[in-house]
């Protein structure tokens, strides 16, 4: 541990309390961090962890507390405010701007200037160029943002805080979007960070992370501080009961599975995205009955029109989709419903839910015109509300009646409703795109169980998933999907995860430089034994 | 008819193109395609500043409509009240220099209402500005018949250019273009140009772009969206409130009812066409009304040749789209242009979306 000798400690924040209306989203929280500290905030969603970064920002106020910098309080009243004294902040949706250069996105609230009207590019270059190299990476300042990789935005994001003399760095969640890779690289950063007297507010849910990185580590439960911890005298199961507040299984017990004849087949895919390039290359799979296929790969490798084309949102170009050995390639989405293929979208809220419907009416979206729920072009509301309510206690949704807007529910229980639908049809096929995205960790632990469950009940389950560690944990075999293509199939029990990692972010090629700021130094590997592992 | 058939296609297409590279390089047709795109260049120019910092703004035309309404009527009183000679330079009088500031002042009076619907009150922008549209058209064609008024107060007078400098050989008719104009049109270039360095070299140039695209990731780095969006709407209010006065004190010396006819809305569509930069607005501006500057070109200078005969040969047959073709041009170019023809690709990501400080959770 790097802590300073003198006190008193960078930042401290002292008996915050945030309300909003009929909730307490900080309650009389504190929290001191010191110079060349990593301080690790742990909570689960909607645990007050955000809010208090808001306070911290001053993007939202505290009614109560007071916060200090260096032993002096200080009023933090906006972003502009919380800049001035030192604080940076990388949010977990990156605050960048696609279409300007890296330099733009750098200076812009903190020009540098040549005169009272014109930027000063070339002495800004120069400084981007600089403090680049003192944090170990290179990068072009005049490279757009959007031709960037996630884990470089996240680099220019860091940049972005140090340009303004940060001295209080605040990551939200900097590893959800990164590959294991990435994530060893980002880490690096954050040592190098810390090494130079910066100290770091490292947001997070994922434990072993927190472990691996923090020099103290504080829990967060429904806006409370529920204890403090330093890594080396405690464990994944003590901060996970910590942050839920009962004893959690981290780990779904997955049992053996016992998969059968194909159900789901795929052969020679190939779709096009919106904008008319083919990202979906030839793909070929089959997912048998009982048994979990996971789909690794960094975002926006093609699997979103994978699934959008096997679900019927999206007609593929070539190759042939087959649903218990029939073709459904040129079906409706509701023929291949009815032939008992069950989808949960990866936008919930925009593809899985009608936010603005009853629980009740987005329970029956996908049989509401069938007997008992519709008599001809009857709606029959009691047999959809006795629907309801039954579903609603058998999956937990918690909610205070079943004629709540679908849109006021939290998003474990959104996801819980759509999950509910999907689940408690007989399904041959199930497709499951990010379920657990953004969830808390009791959410999760539940769909997990569920899926095992529907697994064991013979359905064959096509997982789609950014989150590595979900496709780790679920998949009987794994598929890693790179620039449109599988470019492996390894078998999910044996599998490693950097293996995987790389996969993901190579497609098992040797790693080269893409581009003048390029794909990060990936570690070396010979793509032979990459190979190798697969099985 | 027989005269059309003989005539091969690709030489009577080269013909015009002759035609075309004579007539702007010899004749005086070049000022008068500036002057016909001036209107529709500071309409783009309005729409620049709008959209490339998140706001739509499809009331350009009504804005337009009634700053040419307000500049001509403050004109007319002023002139009325103290009459003046003409100046020297562009045949300038107070009634006139009154009437252009007026007609900023009510370019900048509308602009703080759609800026005030969109911004503040978050109301639908494609509203604020059809209401803005509607109004204007109603109010000053109301107005207009309630105050008939007969007299006017002139308009400014075209710069001559030294013959020397209209003669020189190659540029000459560029030159022509760009000075033998009145002050407004004069002004466009250079307010082109100076919103082109701006946006893309200046600190509120940076910062405009950053909130036209996203504008939460420019209020972490402390930027006030809400004041940027509101000041650039009332600059764009200007440039409307100019091309209003060009309407009524450079080009006409009178107000009609929908005297704008449409203008706005090209101005919106030379803007779409130039990727929301001013130079290439400019340049669908000149594209446009090039078109129908072509018209006159045609009745001013006859092409002679097969041209002049196959055209002749339309004029007879059918006379009435002969004599409305041209004029109809920009409209049919922005049909075209708005059809997607150029794409709606690099629109300000955050255009015509209100901005609201998410409430943290």
């Amino acid at each position: 541990m790097s802590v300073a000798q003198s006190p008193p400690p960078r930042l401290q924040m002292r008996g915050i309390t945030k309300r909003f209306p009929g909730v307490i989203a900080n309650d009389k929280i504190d929290l001191d961090v010191k110079a060349g500290e990593i301080h690790a905030l742990l909570g689960e969603n909607g645990a007050g962890k955000t809010t208090l970064m808001n306070v911290l920002f001053g993007l939202a106020r505290p009614d109560e507390g007071e916060i200090l910098i260096d032993g002096n309080p200080v009023q933090i009243a906006d972003p502009a405010d919380a800049i001035a004294r030192g604080i940076g902040m990388v949010h977990q949706h990156f605050m960048l701007i696609p279409v300007l250069t890296v330099a733009e996105n750098i200076l812009l609230g903190a020009e540098t200037m040549a005169n009272p009207i014109f930027l000063d590019r070339s002495e800004a270059r120069r400084r981007i160029i600089e403090l680049g190299k003192r944090f170990g990476f290179e990068l072009d300042p005049d490279a757009k943002v959007e031709t960037l990789s996630v884990g470089w935005q996240q680099r220019v994001e860091i940049l972005k805080a140090l340009y303004r003399q940060a001295r209080i760095l605040v990551l939200d969640e900097p590893t959800a979007t990164l590959t294991p890779q990435e994530t060893v690289e980002v880490f690096a950063v954050i040592r190098r960070l810390a090494a130079e007297g910066h100290s770091i507010i490292f947001i997070s849910h994922k434990l072993y992370e927190v472990l691996e990185i923090a020099d103290r580590i504080t829990v967060i439960r429904r806006g409370q501080v529920v204890g403090s911890r330093l890594p080396s005298e405690t464990n994944e199961d003590d901060l996970a009961a910590l942050m839920v507040g009962r004893q959690v299984k981290l780990a779904v017990d997955r049992g053996t599975s016992h998969p059968a004849e194909p159900v789901l087949t795929v052969e020679n895919l190939k779709v096009k995205s919106d904008r008319g390039q083919e990202v979906v290359r030839g793909v070929n799979f089959s997912v048998r009955a009982g048994e979990i296929l996971g789909i690794a790969g960094v975002a926006g490798n093609g699997q979103d029109e994978l699934v959008e084309a096997i679900t019927g949102l999206r007609r593929s170009t070539e190759g042939v989709v087959r649903l218990a050995g029939e073709d459904i390639t040129g079906w409706t989405v509701r023929q291949r419903r009815e032939h008992g293929l069950g989808y949960v979208p990866g936008d919930r809220q925009k593809y899985g839910l009608v936010l603005g419907f009853p629980i009740s009416d987005n329970l029956v979206l996908t049989q509401y015109y069938k007997s008992p729920f519709a008599r001809g072009i009857q709606k029959q509301d009691a047999a959809i509300e006795q629907w309801a309510q039954r579903t609603i206690e058998e999956f937990d949704i918690r909610t205070p009646s079943w004629a709540v807007p679908a849109g006021t529910l939290s998003g474990g229980n959104q996801q819980k409703v759509i999950v509910a639908r999907e689940f408690s049809r007989d399904l041959k096929a199930l497709v499951l795109d990010q379920p657990t995205r953004g969830l808390d960790v009791g959410s999760i632990e539940f769909i997990h169980k569920q899926a095992i469950g529907k697994r064991d009940a013979g359905t064959g389950i096509l997982l789609v998933s950014a989150e590595l560690d979900e496709i780790l944990e679920l998949s009987d075999r794994i598929a890693v999907m790179y620039r449109g293509e599988i470019v492996a199939v390894v078998d999910g029990r044996t599998a490693n995860k950097e293996e995987i990692g790389l996969l993901m972010a190579t497609g098992g090629r040797a790693p080269a430089k893409e581009s003048p700021t390029g794909t990060s130094s990936q570690p070396g590997a010979d793509p032979d034994t990459i190979r190798g592992g697969t099985s | 008819m027989d005269v059309l058939l003989d005539i091969p296609v690709l030489g009577f297409i080269l013909q015009f193109l002759v035609y075309l590279v004579q007539v702007i390089g010899s004749g005086h047709i070049a000022p008068i395609i500036l002057g016909l795109a001036t209107p529709i260049a500071l309409g783009a120019l309005c729409g620049v500043m709008n959209e490339r910092s998140g706001v739509v703004n499809i009331g350009i035309e009504g804005m337009m409509l009634f700053s040419a309404y307000v500049a001509f009527m403050t004109a007319l009183f002023v002139h009325q009240a103290f009459p003046a000679e003409p100046g020297a330079l562009f045949g300038a009088t107070p009634a006139l220099i009154a009437g252009v500031v007026a007609g900023i002042a009510a370019g900048m009076l509308i602009s703080l209402l759609h800026a005030w619907l969109s911004i503040s009150v978050r109301a639908d922008q494609i509203i604020s500005g059809t209401i803005i549209n509607i109004t204007a058209l109603g109010l000053t064609s109301y107005l207009n018949r309630l105050i008939k008024p007969f007299d006017s107060a002139g308009t400014f007078q075209s710069f001559r250019p030294p013959a020397g400098l209209v003669n020189l050989p190659g540029i000459g008719w560029l030159l022509e273009m760009f000075t033998a104009v009145g002050p407004i049109a004069m002004s466009v270039l250079v307010l082109v140009i100076i919103t082109q360095v701006m946006l893309f070299r200046s600190r509120w140039g940076l910062r405009t772009r950053a909130v036209g695209e996203h504008p939460k990731a420019a209020d972490t780095v402390g930027i006030n969206v809400i004041a940027l969006r509101y000041r650039n709407v009332l600059i764009g209010g200007v440039f409307a409130g100019l091309a209003g006065a060009y309407l009524t004190l450079e080009a006409t010396g009178s107000f009609q009812n929908n005297m704008t006819a449409g203008r706005g809305f090209i101005a919106l569509a030379a803007m779409i066409f130039g990727r929301w930069t001013p130079l290439g607005a400019f340049g669908g501006a000149l594209l446009f009304m090039g078109s129908q500057a072509i018209g006159v070109a045609i009745r001013l200078a006859p092409p002679s040749g097969d041209l002049g005969t196959f055209l002749a040969g339309i004029q007879q047959a059918y006379p009435s789209i002969y004599n409305n073709f041209f004029t109809g041009l920009p409209y049919l170019l922005t049909i075209i242009v708005l059809a997607g023809v150029v794409g709606r690709s690099n629109a300000p990501a955050a255009d015509g979306k209100p901005y609201e400080k998410e409430s943290p959770t």
